[in-house]
């Protein structure tokens, strides 16, 4: 009798525990349902080619294209990528084989709050400050793909600098000594041996560098311009697919407001597809 | 010029760039906010005349709060699940064990890269129209707590595998069942790395705007009931640099923002340190 009790808190703890691991499972679950319910419609009822593909977006003639959106979205991110990824990449070798230990503990901690300080914080200065400097110096009014891209950079450094310094801590130290007994010297050990060895580590911190760019809003819409016209020059406004989302939704309505929907659907599954591309790399990490 | 020198000019120049580029903006918005951190600013209600980010700041807090108390517990019970259960447990190496377990952490994988613009539409047709909330402190709340489960998740599962296993082993070996090993010995040993889970979580909801407009909307008063609409500190900022009208107040309440990240940094600093032996 007394066994069965004690039997009987421990099974139900493990249901309680059980229960729990499934929340984050239905979440996805009723976040695709109710994202594709309201959003695939309206992109069926738009035709999913003139959706996904149409130029223009004007929802006063009911033209919903996103094209736009979807180029400007991928210039802006790739875009972050060039400027960010190499900075990050090199920060974060700084800090893990360049950098005396004193310096380390005051850099450290500013990586965590660069990635600490909220978006919008980072778009009031690329506002006041990136917009005005781009428009000095290439011309234009500023507010550009450019800096939005500019922006995106610094803002996906923390994200890129903390993996990869991560990955190039992991990369055997004994490569690295190996290389310099052989006669090559520190930087060259490191940059020829080490960031090799630390590669998929340093690609998955780009990846999820990609996943911050694509999805941020806040800080784009206030330096991009935001006009809906496909970019054709990088000094000029264009607007992303989180932007439109965020500009228009308070006074949509109707199929607007579905297309709206339906944009972050598009958004959704580009997202969907750069996690898979990051499992796929981590497992074929925990293979090697 | 050698290779070598030219390398380590590239590492430092870039090193240069990031600090650059981060104590520019933490200067730019300190001397710019500083000066109009006026005691109006902190005034308890707001008014056109006052912009006062008092209210705004109280909802941070209601938000932070509100949003913990559900994805903590969830998330802590899941990791407690993930790893004690399903990795360590007498099941871990049934096929379909493990299948249940992979889908498990490629969903909470999924929802910590899901952009916050989508989970702020996925709110707002939840939370605000299908269960016909309104914008709210609760709509809000729920999609904040969505949101930061993952991360608790993760960083909770990272603080079970750090806990050494001949802890276990010894309450196993003392006579203690599963449950009372997870609750007496893993889990207060797990405390500090959970916490700093906790810490960062709380950084998430602050630094927030894009999901709150949609689901706890902008009326910049402290709310009398959940079903009230709430603007949080950052959704306060941005509305007010995107009217233009009160610059000066955008910069001050960053000054604010400001404060409020460093000193959840410094907290889970301080938190990290204390992991540190444990390991």
């Amino acid at each position: 009798m007394m066994l069965k009790i004690i039997l009987n808190k421990e099974n139900i703890a493990r249901f309680i525990f059980l229960a729990a691991a499934y929340v984050a499972v239905a979440c996805v679950i009723l976040i695709c349902v109710f994202l594709f319910t309201q959003g695939v419609p309206p992109i069926a009822k738009i035709g999913l080619g003139d959706f996904l593909f149409g130029e223009k977006w004007k929802p006063s003639q009911n033209l919903y294209g996103i094209l736009p959106m979807t180029l400007a979205s991928i210039y802006t991110t790739v875009g972050a990528i060039v400027i960010g990824a190499p900075i990050g990449i090199l920060t974060a070798t700084f800090l893990s084989y360049f950098c005396p230990q004193w310096l380390y503990k005051v850099l450290k901690p500013m990586v965590n709050l660069m990635a600490g300080i909220p978006s919008i914080v980072y778009g009031f200065f690329g506002m006041a400050v990136l917009v005005p400097f781009v428009s000095y110096t290439f011309g234009g009014n500023g507010k550009a793909l450019l800096t939005a891209s500019i922006l995106l950079g610094v803002m996906i450094l923390p994200t890129i600098i903390s993996v990869s310094e991560s990955a190039i801590r992991s990369a055997q130290k004994s490569y690295y000594e190996g290389a310099v007994a052989l006669g090559a010297s520190h930087e060259i050990s490191v940059f020829k041996v080490i960031l090799p060895a630390a590669k998929s580590g340093i690609i998955s911190s780009v990846i999820l560098g990609i996943g911050r760019a694509i999805g941020e809003t806040m800080a784009v819409v206030m330096v991009a311009g935001n006009q809906a016209i496909i970019p054709t020059d990088i000094t000029r406004g264009a607007r992303t697919l989180t932007s439109n989302i965020v500009i228009e939704m308070a006074e949509a309505t109707d199929l607007h407001r579905a297309a709206l929907i339906g944009t972050a659907v598009v958004l959704f599954v580009l997202v969907l597809i750069i996690n898979l591309l990051f499992s796929v790399i981590k497992t074929r990490r925990k293979h090697v | 010029m050698s290779k070598s020198v030219i390398l380590r000019s590239l590492v430092y120049l870039a090193t240069g760039l990031t600090f650059f580029s981060l104590i520019g903006i933490v200067l730019y918005v300190l001397i710019g906010g500083i000066p109009y951190l006026s005691p109006e600013l902190f005034s308890w209600n707001y008014n056109s005349e006052n912009v006062s980010l008092m209210p705004s700041l109280v909802n941070t807090f209601l938000t932070v709060i509100l949003s913990l108390v559900i994805s903590v517990p969830i998330g802590i019970l899941a990791a407690v699940f993930l790893i004690e259960y399903a990795d360590l447990g007498v099941a871990a190496k049934s096929k379909i064990v493990r299948c249940f377990v992979s889908v498990i952490r490629i969903a909470a994988d999924t929802l910590a890269g899901i952009p916050s613009i989508v989970y702020g539409l996925f709110g707002m047709l939840i939370f605000v129209t299908f269960f016909h909330w309104g914008y709210s402190l609760l709509a809000g709340g729920l999609t904040m707590a969505i949101m930061t489960l993952p991360v608790i998740q993760r960083t909770t599962e990272e603080a079970l595998i750090s806990v050494p296993m001949n802890y276990r082993e010894g309450a196993f070996a003392l006579g203690a069942g599963k449950l009372r090993t997870v609750t007496h010995v893993v889990l207060p040993t797990a405390i500090p790395g959970i916490l700093s889970g906790v810490i960062l979580a709380i950084g998430r909801v602050v630094g927030e705007t894009a999901a709150l407009i949609f689901t706890a909307g902008t009326v910049a008063q402290i709310p009398t009931s959940v079903f009230d609409s709430s603007r949080t500190l950052s959704v306060h900022m941005y509305n007010l640099s995107v009217e233009g009208l009160h610059t000066h107040e955008a910069m001050a309440t960053g000054v604010v923002l400001l404060i409020v990240v460093v000193i959840i940094n410094w907290l889970s600093e301080l938190v990290a340190n204390k992991i540190r032996p444990v390991k």
